[in-house]
């Protein structure tokens, strides 16, 4: 049953990633990537990271893409206008884009050939327990570290917009 | 298979009993208004009513729905679909009693069962996150919908709503987190079961009294929250009828219009539950079963027969005489279902989840009567300047107080 559900939602991921370039409107372009968003989670649950895969949704596909969404439909931003696409990109790119897929892909399957359930450093499982505990003992300096560095970020976005404002 | 026939059976009635709720508490709700204003409310259709659900989902069924030249045809037909999945689905996790034990059976010869389950389709070890998570995604019907209606109003109401619903889910996390600090787990079921058992005898082990740290606080937090969430008066703002015309709905009519109230009474329906099942103990009785809680629901019910009986044998209107005796005789019924012995395990849980679940609802009925609608700059000050930092304080106290404690 697993491999047969990875194998949908990774399809699912995959066009819908696809789909975020392709569309012409950005509303349309935000909804794949929330998409991409979801059925990561469920990948994420399918490894046996169950908490993970939760905060995935709340925190991406309910959160940040509602900002997101939010932003585009407050600037109403209109279907992109399509400029001639250049040759050269079509006959080099999709090459190179082959490569670069089939390196990955190799690379991976030399570098980590085990797959099994999600693992992280020295600790296994994506439990809410697993994970907090790891947070608080192992990466207790790392985890403090980017807190403050989201802090900074939040204190620059409201400087930046108090300039706006004057 | 065993499995599969179970959920089966289980999603069936589970989707017909929430369904036909969803309809009667639109009843309950204007009722319920009509006589906090002195009025009569729907009386016409059926005694007191009671059949108003069905002519209204008859009307919303057989009206013709208008597609406005103007709209995203994509979005706008889908947006009124996601809201109501999203909403919908988060049922499925609420545990309403304990488990079901049915009993094994012989016909024509073959041995059934016996079967044992539990009375939510699915206990998930993340339960509690993965409503939170569906709630976050109910905000896209919304907002898709009033941009995909290509109306100011429309625009200006799904604008508001998703401002407020992410602005709110932040002292509504914080407020769910507190109580998970005592309980120590994430799933609804255990959630419930560590509010078991009595004080003294007799005062709850409710997270609301909860020892070393009584969740009160969380408790009134999350209701404020749960109150904008669901868009519901006094954080209604998204669809203020005098400032919005309707809202992010106002392009919509028939079965899509009816989505969208579904989806907000479903809403209500699991946030009441999830507050029953994190604050308010989930199954577990008021007051311990030797001081007699297994008689009250039989008593209350039998008090209804009585009550209908009465006014059956004098009627006030001509047909009074034929429906209220038969509705005394199911009240009569359901008193012995939950006196009788065999079904008492199995019913009281749902009467006691029932009765809380009914009472939050009714709250949120009651503030609608009664409370004006905040002013939009006020309701986004109230939940970042008071509501956030009064959740992360109540966070802080209640992990304290565990700490010390354990």
């Amino acid at each position: 049953m697993d491999p047969l559900f990875f194998l949908l939602f990774a399809f699912i991921t995959v066009a819908c990633g696809v789909n975020v370039v392709l569309q012409k409107h950005p509303i349309s372009s935000a909804l794949s990537l929330v998409a991409v968003m979801a059925s990561l989670a469920v990948l994420y649950l399918l490894l046996g990271a169950e908490f993970l895969a939760m905060a995935q949704m709340i925190v991406y596909a309910g959160a940040i893409m509602v900002l997101f969404v939010f932003v585009i439909m407050l600037l109403n931003a209109g279907t992109e206008a399509t400029r001639g696409r250049s040759w050269t990109a079509t006959i080099f790119g999709i090459p190179a884009i082959l490569i670069l897929i089939g390196a990955l892909a190799y690379f991976m399957q030399t570098g980590m050939p085990q797959l099994g359930s999600v693992k992280f450093g020295d600790f296994r499982g994506g439990g809410a327990y697993q994970v907090g505990y790891a947070l608080f003992t192992e990466y207790l300096l790392p985890f403090e570290v980017t807190s403050v560095l989201i802090l900074i970020a939040i204190v620059g976005a409201i400087v930046l917009a108090r300039k706006e404002l004057d | 298979m065993e499995f599969l026939v179970i959920t089966g059976v289980k999603l069936a009635l589970i989707l017909f009993i929430f369904m036909t709720a969803l309809a009667y508490l639109q009843w309950v709700e204007r009722k319920v208004i009509a006589h906090v204003q002195v009025r009569m409310g729907p009386s016409r259709v059926g005694p007191h009513g009671l059949l108003q659900p069905l002519a209204d989902v008859i009307k919303l069924i057989t009206k013709e729905g208008v597609l406005p030249p103007h709209v995203n045809k994509f979005y706008y037909l889908a947006a009124p679909f996601f809201a109501v999945f999203m909403a919908l689905i988060s049922i499925s996790i609420i545990p309403f009693g304990t488990d079901i034990t049915i009993p094994a059976m012989t016909i024509g010869g073959t041995t059934f069962g016996p079967y044992r389950t539990m009375m939510e389709l699915a206990d998930i070890n993340v339960g509690i996150l993965l409503v939170l998570a569906l709630s976050s995604m109910g905000v896209y019907g919304i907002a898709l919908a009033g941009w995909s209606s290509n109306n100011k109003y429309a625009l200006l109401g799904g604008l508001r709503s998703s401002a407020q619903m992410i602005s709110y889910e932040l002292p509504l996390s914080l407020a769910i987190a507190a109580p998970l600090l005592t309980a120590g787990s994430l799933s609804l079921r255990t959630i419930a079961d560590t509010q078991q058992g009595f004080y003294l005898g007799f005062i709850p082990h409710w997270a609301i009294f909860q020892f070393p740290a009584p969740q009160i606080f969380s408790f009134i937090i999350f209701m404020i929250a749960a109150f904008a969430e669901t868009n519901r008066i006094p954080f209604d703002l998204p669809e203020a009828e005098n400032e919005l015309v309707a809202g992010f709905h106002v392009e919509y009519s028939s079965m899509s219009f009816a989505a969208f109230f579904m989806a907000e009474y479903a809403n209500m329906v699991t946030v009441c539950s999830v507050a029953t099942l994190l604050f308010l103990g989930g199954w577990h009785p008021l007051f311990p079963a030797s001081l007699g809680s297994n008689f009250i629901a039989p008593l209350l019910l039998a008090g209804c027969g009585a009550v209908c009986l009465y006014h059956g044998l004098h009627p006030a209107r001509p047909f009074d005489r034929y429906t209220l005796p038969a509705f005394a005789v199911i009240f009569f019924g359901l008193a012995g279902l939950m006196a009788f012995p065999p079904t008492v395990p199995i019913l009281m849980p749902i009467f006691w989840f029932l009765a809380k679940l009914l009472f939050l609802l009714f709250l949120f009925v009651w503030i609608r009567a009664t409370l004006p609608r905040f002013r939009y700059d006020q309701l986004m000050g109230f939940a970042w300047k008071f509501l956030f930092p009064v959740a992360l304080v109540n966070l802080l106290i209640t992990g304290f107080l565990v700490a010390l404690a354990s």
